[in-house]
């Protein structure tokens, strides 16, 4: 062949390459163009980590869970009170420590039913080491639950037999508790304690042995046995979920599909919710959220979650609670709510956040003037005389240079720059900023090398034990250095007790030790940031911020078409099929 | 031209080797590992994700289970995790791994739902590049001087001045919410392609044009050129036929750079336009500690910025007969 012909050959050859490479391109953009908008589309804010219900901590993947699965009981979307779920009925023993449940004849999303033995199952599954359950020990309550759990491999099936765990039927599973725990209605109805269908786990297992992990939750695959399924999901994309037509209480589902997308843009998410292609959205841009709170359809409302600074108490001179004291006192809390914050944030003088039902929250004495420029005076002088206390200051050695630490963020930084130039212009500390990628951030704050550590906390359940318990001396999550031996055996106490106003009434009088103490410099309370379509009905702004998709319906759609009294769902939508 | 391809393949593996043991290095020298996160797991589960993932073992031995092709994993079955019943593994057997963050995907799964959309938009990407930047350099090129001219020599420096993120705000803002022809965001339908493509597009468009501007101008003022018009052929045939195939020789050798600049440029407008693709994972793996994902996603540039150089020297070879590879 001439160099020429080669020459043609080539551009031709490079034509056709590139021709072909768009055709593919457009094809592949073309893949999801058969695919309709689902009923309802809301936006997760990033991709999850996974399906299994077993292993999630994220808020993300547990609004996917609470679409796919359906545990004992389930949350009233306003109350957050436990209403039936797989289980009908439960029966709970005078003293606390012993529940029975029981099961409704449901099944899963193959038509298999559930029984007790699922559960039992499941949860034997989440207590297992190799499982890695971050919240496995929400079920150590159980009698006997954490020996197992601790157990060598060769002592497992003899410790299985003392679990507080029986199934006393295919619909009865009783539960007996070491000490009584008043959210176990909770824990029930959360992912950890969700079951799991055994046989389609263990035939992907057998099938493929080394790959099966993160084979089993392919959609197609996948088996669940909540309001909506899996059957489609692309990763940093959208998952697909249709209704569930094997669910108990398909009837009272209203919409036939949901998209959950991934998006982490926030200016993105917002032109997506503007252009009506999302109908919800969990966080808005902070510098929009003074033109949003004019909109109806902006909700942002308490939130089960706490913003603080954690204080290094293991160096000099945070090791000093009068020092620890005075930066407390020294905070203008109000000036971060509502010059940097905005949404409705409220100064927070404690770790445990406003609504916790019962619950006598004590809080960091400070001034409390029906003016709160002068409180905040009065309380920055206390702090002025705490520090000359503790000998530093006017007639006293100059106090060293302070470093506030926070993961590298704008809004961090804001809020950080408004304490430290209180803490330098009012105290005369001097402050240096130090911000860290998010990882390195949390390895520094672990390895206790700060002084000052931004930090938050959200609960899990609404009781002042799920934020007090980090803080137990030598816990995980403590990461302040900090131990009172006063301070863990009140938790302790309360763990045991069974009268409820005593037990919460030790709970308060642990977190007075530790706003005496201050390891912890609380700030404010968060609120959630939810914008979601008015027309959306069966959404409530609650506390954690949970939104179980069993309950949604548009409300000024036509009614959905509901068969209360045909016992044969018929299969109207073909929501099975959206390829 | 064989041995040349020969030699550049030889090139090639030990690139990608040089490329998987730094990026290695790099990801395990990070401080913060994959498992951590503001609310700190119990020591115990932690070990056991240790242990699944091979965290535990010396970091030699994770080294060459990484790269492979033995698997070194002998514990038999496990009731979680995999049983190490492969007896290949690793970056030889064209393995790489499971990802850590993403629990439900392995490496090779992630890559190969997001790598088509990326080529997708980056393909388009190219094509928006040369459609607008050849043309404008060559109407630029023949009537030098003029107001066209000026006109496209402001736009092709506003086009490399402008950030994309900013030409991706304006445009939205125009055409999404002011037209309402385009969607703001998205992607699954040929209409959600266009206007990512077009911001990623953009200022490659504008060095293009450049580059055609200046090579044409070199090439109309040449012998041969003169010679074809003096021979009488039409103006079209020789601009098109004679000049434009030696004046868009800097386009092709620019062509593998600019190609590699879209693949990997586009994270910004992945982000921007909420696009599936690679770019994310480039980012968000290295942040999320995700090292088998993170090391998957390089390795996966590395080879295809390899390629695309070979294709370009390769190309170039043929449009101008002077230069030879074997040379090379």
């Amino acid at each position: 062949m001439t160099r020429a012909g080669a020459a043609w050959a080539f551009r031709r050859g490079l034509a056709l390459v590139l021709l072909a490479g768009l055709g593919a391109g457009f094809l592949s953009a073309l893949r999801g163009s058969l695919r309709a908008r689902a009923d309802f589309v809301f936006n997760n804010g990033t991709e999850i980590t996974t399906l299994d219900p077993a292993t999630i901590t994220g808020q993300p993947e547990m609004r996917v869970a609470h679409a796919l699965y359906e545990g004992l009981t389930v949350k009233d979307p306003a109350t957050l009170a436990p209403l039936p779920g797989v289980a009908e009925s439960w029966e709970v023993a005078p003293d606390g420590r012993r529940y029975v449940f029981h099961l409704r004849a449901a099944r899963w999303s193959n038509g298999d039913p559930i029984t007790a033995e699922d559960f039992a199952w499941s949860w034997q599954r989440l207590l297992l080491s190799e499982t890695a359950a971050p919240y496995a020990y929400q079920l150590w309550c159980v009698r006997g639950a954490r020996a197992f759990a601790e157990a060598p491999p060769e002592r497992r099936a003899e410790r299985w037999r003392e679990v507080g765990l029986s199934v006393e039927n295919a619909h009865t599973l009783v539960v007996e508790l070491d000490e009584p725990v008043p959210w176990f209605l909770t824990l029930t109805s959360s992912p950890a304690l969700f079951p799991v269908h055994r046989a389609s786990l263990e035939r992907v297992r057998e099938r493929e042995p080394e790959r099966w992990p993160s084979q089993w939750l392919r959609p197609g695959r996948l088996i669940t046995n909540g309001p909506f399924k899996l059957v489609e999901r692309r990763v940093n994309d959208r998952l697909r979920l249709v209704k569930n037509q094997e669910y108990w209480d398909a009837d009272a589902v209203a919409f036939g599909s949901l998209d959950v997308l991934a998006i982490e843009s926030l200016s993105t998410m917002l032109n997506l919710y503007l252009a009506g292609e999302i109908d919800w959205l969990d966080r808005v841009p902070t510098d929009l959220v003074p033109a949003l709170l004019e909109r109806p359809d902006f909700r942002p409302a308490p939130y089960l979650a706490t913003y603080f600074y954690r204080v290094n108490t293991t160096r000099p001179p945070f090791d000093d609670a009068r020092v620890r004291r005075a930066l407390a006192l020294a905070i203008d809390r109000r000036a971060i709510c509502e010059k940097i914050l905005k949404k409705g944030e409220h100064p927070c003088f404690s770790l445990t956040p406003e609504g916790l039902e019962g619950y006598p929250r004590p809080e960091l004495a400070h001034a409390a003037d029906g003016d709160p420029a002068r409180a905040f005076a009065a309380d920055l002088a206390e702090a002025r005389a705490l520090l000359v206390e503790a000998g530093y200051g006017p007639g006293g050695r100059p106090f060293p240079t302070l470093e506030i630490h926070f993961n590298t963020s704008e809004a961090q930084r804001d809020v950080a720059e408004v304490v430290g130039d209180t803490w330098t212009r009012a105290l005369g500390v001097p402050v240096r900023y130090l911000n860290q990628e998010w990882k390195v951030y949390l390895e520094t704050q672990k390895r206790l090398e700060y002084d000052v550590s931004r930090s938050s906390w959200i609960g899990d359940y609404p009781d002042a034990n799920n934020f007090l318990e980090a803080f137990r001396g030598g816990g995980e999550n403590n990461r302040t250095g900090w131990r009172n031996a006063r301070y863990d055996e009140r938790l302790v106490a309360a763990a045991r007790e069974l009268d409820p106003g005593r037990r919460l009434a030790l709970l308060a009088e642990a977190e007075g030790i530790l706003l005496a103490e201050l390891p912890i410099l609380p700030i404010y309370g968060y609120v959630s940031q939810n914008l979601v379509s008015t027309r959306l009905d069966g959404f409530h702004p609650n506390v954690l911020d949970e939104h179980p998709p069993k309950f949604w319906r548009w409300k000024s759609a036509p009614e959905p078409r509901r068969r209360a009294s045909a016992p044969q769902p018929a299969p109207s939508a073909p929501a099975d099929s959206p390829r | 031209m064989i041995l040349f391809l020969v030699r550049r393949a030889l090139w090639f593996l030990l690139t990608l080797w040089v490329v998987a043991t730094l990026s290695f290095v790099l990801m395990r020298s990070v401080r913060g590992g994959p498992f951590s996160g503001e609310r700190a797991l119990h020591p115990s589960v932690e070990a056991a994700l240790r242990e699944r993932y091979h965290l535990d073992w010396p970091m030699w031995k994770q080294y060459l289970q990484y790269v492979g092709p033995l698997n070194l994993d002998g514990h038999g079955p496990r009731f979680v995790g995999g049983d190490g019943s492969d007896r290949f593994t690793g970056l030889f057997a064209l393995d790489l791994g499971p990802s850590f963050h993403y629990r439900d995907f392995t490496v090779d799964d992630i890559l190969r739902q997001s790598l088509p959309v990326s080529l997708a938009l980056g393909a388009l990407a190219l094509a928006w590049a040369l459609i607008l930047g050849l043309t404008a350099g060559v109407l630029s090129a023949l009537w030098r001087g003029r107001a066209l001219d000026v006109g496209v020599r402001l736009v092709a420096t506003l086009g490399i001045a402008l950030p994309n993120f900013v030409l991706a705000g304006l445009l939205v803002l125009a055409l999404s919410f002011g037209a309402g022809l385009l969607p703001p965001a998205g992607w699954g339908e040929p209409r959600h392609a266009l206007l990512p493509s077009f911001v990623l597009g953009a200022p490659f468009a504008a060095y293009v044009a450049r580059l055609t501007r200046s090579g044409m101008l070199e090439v109309l003022s040449q012998d041969f050129v003169r010679t074809a018009v003096a021979k009488g052929l039409p103006r079209r045939t020789v601009v098109l036929r004679h000049a434009l195939r030696a004046g868009i020789l800097p386009v092709v050798s620019y062509l593998g750079p600019a190609a590699a600049g879209i693949l990997t440029g586009s994270l910004v407008v992945e982000k921007i336009f909420a696009i599936p693709g690679t770019g994310t994972h480039f980012v968000n793996s290295a942040l999320n500690r995700d090292y088998t994902l993170a090391m998957g996603v390089t390795l996966l540039y590395t080879a295809l910025v390899f390629a695309l150089n070979t294709l370009v020297d390769v190309a170039y070879t043929l449009l101008d007969p002077r230069i030879r590879l074997e040379d090379a």
